[in-house]
């Protein structure tokens, strides 16, 4: 049997974009306490309804200690020479601290599989240009000149593992229950209107930031005309790259308080603004205007990881609730747990070894975000509302 | 019914929760050997269960059934001891579920019949497009609280939230959630939707709802299903008198008919 379609989509679907109906997990332990891989793999394999073999992917967060000060990039190669070619590349706008082809089990049947590779890499120092700055040119230019090589993830001290199969299979493909993370995401793919792809697969990443999605993003075109004016290249032609950029653009970029990031992705409506208390109702039509075209339109919910500067998990679903996402809490308060279905706690139960319970499961409200974090646990339940405990100023001599 | 006619599955094999089909197959073996009580344990988010099964069947639950639970069921009773997670009683005809636990989205989506009963919460879009003929009145009563879109499209048959907490101890006090969200009933055209609260709901409702005060003979209505509600779940009745009803109900049978045919309805 031959694998294919690892760096790129099949010519054929090109110019079109995935919609897909999928399932997601995530966990976050906020002692930073790293945990195996295989969690959430069995968080994610009881979901084996929403997928259909056309995809699935993972990310691990603190997965390299050792090298946690260098840009770890993830790459999926066609042959050989793409990644020398890449490889050269690398050289030539930093340094290659260290190379390895990240262990995979191959089945048997398979006779072409795609050269999987890690390098943990520190670019050269520049004077006009952040080191942040520098790793996301080089991703959207190898992403988008280079054929036959793609960035699976460029984060520190974090990785994405993913390809095109069941969750199960890429599982076993990364082996990924040798690898211990604080914070793990996972997906698993039922594309819908295109064949799937290695590099189509979640999580989507850029830096420290990974998303895994179910749904369909409308205002895809909105928003990518929006990033693009950043800089930011939509190459993959699906829906879930814009999210991760946008959270990259407003996290990273222009520093935006999560709770308030979250709310300008999923505002509420105007009909409800309009109830609101004044000062409430002037700052989010303000958030609205600013960020319109940052809006995520049509049904989503996501969970997405946020390396940098405190590791941080959220899970968002879209103002009219049109796909499903619950919420747990580990019985010692230590782990935090989102799904697509509440079936990813029932089977972290009846693992009979551990004895694991929880203490709390919840469904949090539409479009109102779940925020965990490394150290401060968990910060928001999602069933707040908007500016609930946010401690507001408005500055600018504006009266309200 | 004696003992005969009951069997334990245990839906794991080897620790591995078995697939919703397999299951299924299962619990339709069973019935074809004449059983008529059927307890299912370790249940971990098999969808379907009870699928389209008829007759007078009891099937018990331990631990949580997936989406569609007792999809185009028509006429057993499902108790399940825990969660529930979407559209439970998905187009059923006929029968009981009862939820002693929080229940997700889209509970009782295009029922035709039947009773649903759950003890906490549930989510968005529940009792969407439930629909009454004849003699056939689905019935969906919510202990706890629901969340946006209640009711919406809904045809026919009856909605009663009570915004109560039931712990699971037995001990019942009043929720500190929203009895519901917004869009309460939009695009109701038949039926109603009850709601114990004293909170003021105009601006949660939707196109085509509006709010009355709850009749002599609504009461009357309701009233013996309350009495199976509190009996199904332990609850001292005169609790619920406690608070008053509001009702929910269409201002016209076609809400949305001027959209399409230019009609003032």
């Amino acid at each position: 049997m031959k694998w294919k379609d690892y760096t790129c989509l099949p010519p054929q679907f090109r110019d079109q974009r995935v919609f897909d109906g999928c399932g997601i997990s995530g966990l976050l332990n906020v002692d930073g306490e790293r945990i195996s891989g295989q969690k959430v793999v069995d968080m994610l394999c009881i979901l084996s309804e929403r997928e259909n073999g056309l995809g699935a992917g993972y990310a691990g967060y603190g997965i390299y200690p050792k090298y946690k000060d260098y840009y770890a990039l993830h790459f999926l190669f066609d042959h050989q020479q793409c990644k020398d070619r890449v490889m050269e590349y690398l050289e030539r706008g930093g340094y290659i601290i260290h190379s390895e082809a990240i262990p995979t089990k191959i089945p048997a049947h398979v006779d072409f599989p795609p050269i999987t590779w890690r390098v943990f890499y520190e670019p050269r120092k520049m004077k006009s240009i952040s080191p942040n700055e520098e790793v996301v040119q080089m991703v959207m230019e190898i992403n988008s000149k280079f054929e036959g090589a793609f960035v699976m993830s460029s984060g520190k001290n974090m990785g994405v593992f993913k390809g095109n199969g069941w969750s199960h299979e890429i599982a076993e493909f990364y082996n990924l229950k040798e690898y211990k993370g604080y914070m793990w995401l996972a997906h698993s793919r039922f594309p819908t209107n295109t064949p799937g792809w290695w590099g189509g697969a979640h999580p989507f990443n850029l830096l420290g930031t990974s998303v895994v999605h179910n749904g369909e993003i409308t205002s895809y075109g909105t928003n990518m005309r929006y990033l693009e004016s950043f800089g930011y290249k939509c190459t993959l032609k699906t829906d879930t790259e814009v999210i991760a950029y946008l959270f990259d653009l407003l996290i990273r970029k222009h520093k935006i308080p999560l709770s308030i990031a979250t709310t300008a992705l999923a505002p509420p409506l105007f009909s409800e603004i309009e109830q609101m208390e004044h000062k409430y109702q002037y700052v989010l039509k303000n958030l609205r205007a600013t960020y319109r075209s940052a809006m995520l339109n049509g049904p989503f919910s996501i969970v997405v990881g946020i390396s940098d500067p405190i590791p941080t998990m959220i899970g968002l679903s879209d103002r009219k609730k049109l796909r499903p996402l619950v919420a747990g809490i580990s019985e010692d308060e230590n782990t935090i747990y989102l799904s697509s279905e509440e079936a990813s706690f029932r089977r972290l139960m009846l693992d009979s070894i551990n004895g694991f319970k929880f203490k709390e499961i919840w469904h949090p409200k539409s479009g109102t975000a779940v925020i965990a974090r490394v150290g401060d646990g968990l910060l928001k339940k999602g069933l707040e509302k908007p500016f609930e405990n946010v401690n507001l100023s408005i500055m600018g001599g504006a009266t309200i | 019914m004696s003992n005969n006619n009951k069997i334990e599955i245990n839906a794991i094999s080897d620790e591995n929760p078995l697939d919703y089909k397999t299951l299924n197959e299962v619990i339709h073996r069973a019935l074809s050997q004449g059983k008529t009580k059927i307890v299912l344990n370790n249940v971990c988010g098999q969808r379907f269960i009870g699928a389209s099964l008829q007759g007078n069947i009891e099937l018990i639950i331990n631990g949580l059934p997936g989406n569609d639970l007792g999809i185009f069921m028509d006429g057993p009773r499902i108790v399940v001891n825990g969660n529930c997670e979407d559209q439970a009683g998905n187009t059923m005809n006929d029968g009981t579920i009862i939820i002693h636990g929080d229940c997700g989205d889209v509970i009782g989506l295009s029922a035709r019949g039947g009773k649903i009963y759950v003890k906490k919460d549930v989510g968005y879009r529940v009792g969407i497009h439930i629909k009454e003929y004849e003699h056939k009145h689905p019935v969906l009563i919510i202990g706890g609280t629901a969340k946006d879109f209640l009711g919406e499209y809904m045809a026919g048959g009856i909605i009663i939230v009570l915004g109560l907490k039931i712990n699971d101890d037995g001990s019942v006090e009043e929720s500190n959630h929203p009895i519901c969200g917004n869009e309460l009933g939009t695009g109701i055209h038949r039926g109603k939707i009850l709601l114990r609260t004293d909170e003021n709901l105009e601006e949660n409702l939707g196109i085509g709802a509006k709010l009355f005060e709850i009749t002599e003979s609504e009461l009357k209505q309701i009233d013996p299903l309350l009495d199976e509600y509190c009996d199904a779940f332990s609850i001292p009745r005169e609790l619920i008198d406690r608070k008053p009803f509001k009702v929910v109900k269409p201002i016209s049978k076609r809400p949305f008919g001027g959209n399409y045919c230019g009609q003032i309805v």
